[in-house]
């Protein structure tokens, strides 16, 4: 394993995954000459990216380099204004029903969890299956039982989730996102706003989710998860992708001075 | 480790209980009534006021009053001293009055009907325990109608001018109307100020400001006077019912300010999560955001909705007779006038009495809705 990317710490702190992690060649996620302005300023400059199924994605950069913009334009949170974005051979334009297509097929967690504070952790699971699945009640709270327990909070059914710790929300909203069976998962710092002491229960599940053979893009700082789940890393700044490749030689090899510099940052602090 | 009696290890302390003094009864008048010079000062002062208030108003409210009279010398001559208690006679004396105002007494049990119906259709609306709620809160929502034909008649029942509704009965119409349409125009108002769509928020904006910039008063006399030259010719337009519009708008563009306030606490976290899950704009605002954002404008809407209340009295000035009027022109009756106290304190009684259970229900609905910790 390369030395600089896992500093001990790193090491110890993420469970490497225990199954072979395949990816298919079916495309999963097309974006070419993708644009974005807000208002003036202009965040994303000519994005080209084509993520395959099965495929696990690690972006990271510099804040304000416009990586979380990036992810969120997969699931329209933001939108883009040139280029084009296929999601699971849908295209995501102003028309609403793609919109909302892909929205069901797309899953996102959020830095902030974003937990519904007025529902039980059992009531935020199962609310999209029966309202934009419309499965029958019983059928939709044994699915997001079932993630609940594969995200190991099944006895905080009940709870509202101003009772649990971050980490335990993190893995709620991850669960909460999976009853929706998507084929692709977001990751927007999820693990950002965590005590250290949370942070791995979070990343565990989200190696496990590697392991399961979704299709994953991370935003994180996290470069043990990097090294351990991701098979491509992409570093981003002023809007652009400066330099991706697999873990090893994205660590060990970077090609740029700007790559050369945020990583001396990152991983000697 | 050298001046305590035990040591413990790391993490073997046992939990002690809190020094007596600083807990229980004793505790708790040491530091709410008696913890500073200046704190007892203010406890003596509160004490020697309550003291030199409630006694006298007591004797006259209850033990010096007279409940049984015809008149008011006779009332007077009752007394100890002339004046020196209530004159409860002349309320018991005029108290259909009060209640149902001038409505034909053959047909009041149609109003005694009516409130009973009330209270059946407000129980599931401020219960969720209940059993076959549903079916209560169908109910609730056809309720307007059952009381407004059981009330103003026709169909089979004998025909009653609104002009003859007066007393308590006016004021819960008026109140109980514009309460229940003002909260579902008022959200919808909210809604579509905050709306992306130019056109539709203009609309509402320029609604929302005109409302709130004009005094009630003045809407109410152009309830009475001006809405006809608007409306086609021939039309009759009931005076109550325009009424109960104006009121109903009044209230529902300050609702829409408060729900707007509340919808505007909601981090837009909870709009891009519901949004990531697949919900629409309808089902993501009807499951997520007003469910929070109402929550949170509890207290700004009972506050409105107290107000409505309150100023379902200026209808007076229209030439309604509303408890205050009907006590005015009981006031202006030879045989009763100069008890005005009386009067005034009644009506002061059951308002307050309706606007502090409205008051209640809202903090009780508060901590039931208290999810956070």
């Amino acid at each position: 394993m390369p030395t600089i990317a896992t500093d001990g710490i790193a090491e110890d702190k993420i469970r490497h995954p225990t199954k072979k992690l395949t990816i298919s060649e079916e495309v999963a996620i097309e974006m070419v000459a993708v644009h974005k302005w807000y208002g003036e300023f202009h965040v994303l400059k000519d994005i080209n990216l084509t993520v395959n199924a099965g495929e696990r994605i690690v972006i990271c950069g510099p804040s304000g380099s416009g990586k979380s913009t990036l992810i969120r334009c997969i699931n329209r949170l933001e939108e883009h204004q040139k280029g084009k974005i296929v999601v699971d051979g849908v295209e995501l334009t102003s028309n609403l029903k793609n919109v909302e297509i892909i929205r069901s097929e797309v899953g996102i967690v959020f830095q902030q969890f974003n937990l519904f504070p007025h529902l039980t952790v059992l009531e935020n699971c199962s609310l999209a299956p029966i309202w934009v699945r419309k499965m029958r009640k019983a059928e939709a709270e044994e699915i997001a039982m079932k993630y609940l327990e594969r995200v190991r909070i099944p006895e905080q059914a009940a709870k509202y989730p101003g009772q649990l710790s971050g980490g335990q929300q993190q893995r709620v909203a991850i669960a909460r996102s999976l009853c929706m069976n998507p084929r692709i998962m977001l990751f927007d710092e999820p693990t950002s706003a965590l005590d250290p002491e949370m942070i791995k229960e979070v990343l565990d599940v989200m190696v496990e989710l590697a392991e399961s053979g979704m299709t994953m893009l991370c935003v994180t700082h996290e470069m043990g998860f990097a090294t351990a789940v991701a098979n491509r890393v992409i570093f981003m700044d002023f809007g652009e992708i400066i330099e991706q490749n697999e873990p090893h030689n994205f660590f060990n090899n970077p090609q740029s001075e700007r790559t050369k510099l945020f990583l001396s940052q990152i991983l000697h602090h | 480790m050298s001046d305590t009696a035990k040591t413990y290890k790391i993490g073997q302390h046992p939990d002690l209980p809190p020094p007596r003094t600083e807990v229980g009864v004793l505790g708790w008048f040491k530091h709410k009534l008696f913890s500073t010079p200046l704190n007892i000062a203010l406890t003596l002062l509160a004490a020697w006021f309550l003291w030199s208030v409630i006694p006298p108003l007591f004797e006259w409210i209850v033990l010096d009053s007279v409940w049984t009279a015809e008149s008011r010398k006779e009332c007077w001559g009752k007394m100890e001293v002339p004046e020196g208690g209530a004159c409860w006679a002349f309320i018991k004396d005029r108290l259909e009055l009060f209640i149902y105002g001038f409505y034909p007494a053959p047909q009041r049990w149609r109003v005694n009907l009516s409130f009973v119906l009330l209270i059946m259709a407000i129980v599931p609306v401020l219960y969720d325990k209940m059993l076959a709620r549903k079916f209560g809160l169908w109910y609730s929502v056809a309720f307007p109608f059952i009381a407004g034909w059981l009330l103003v008649g026709g169909f089979g029942l004998t025909p009653v001018e609104t002009d003859q509704f007066g007393g308590i009965m006016l004021t819960l119409i008026i109140g109980v109307t514009g309460i229940s349409f003002s909260l579902p125009i008022g959200v919808l108002l909210a809604l579509g100020r905050r709306s992306k769509m130019p056109v539709l928020r203009i609309v509402c904006v320029m609604f929302i400001e005109f409302i709130r910039g004009v005094p009630l008063i003045a809407l109410l006399f152009i309830a009475s006077t001006m809405l006809n030259y608007f409306l086609p010719p021939g039309t009759v337009f009931d005076l109550l019912l325009r009424v109960l519009i104006m009121v109903t708008l009044f209230s529902s563009a300050y609702i829409a300010e408060v729900v707007r306030g509340g919808l505007q606490a909601i981090p837009n976290g909870q709009f891009e999560a519901a949004d990531s899950l697949g919900l629409t704009y309808v089902k993501a605002h009807l499951l997520i955001i007003l469910p929070q954002a109402l929550k949170i404008s509890i207290p700004g809407i009972v506050n409105t909705f107290i107000g409505l209340f309150k100023d379902t009295t200026l209808v007076l000035i229209i030439g309604m007779l509303d408890p205050l009027g009907i006590g005015r022109a009981s006031l202006a009756d030879a045989v009763w006038a100069g008890l005005a106290r009386e009067v005034y304190l009644f009506i002061a009684l059951f308002f307050f009495i309706c606007c502090f259970s409205m008051s209640r229900y809202s903090l009780y609905l508060e901590r039931k809705l208290h999810t956070g910790h």
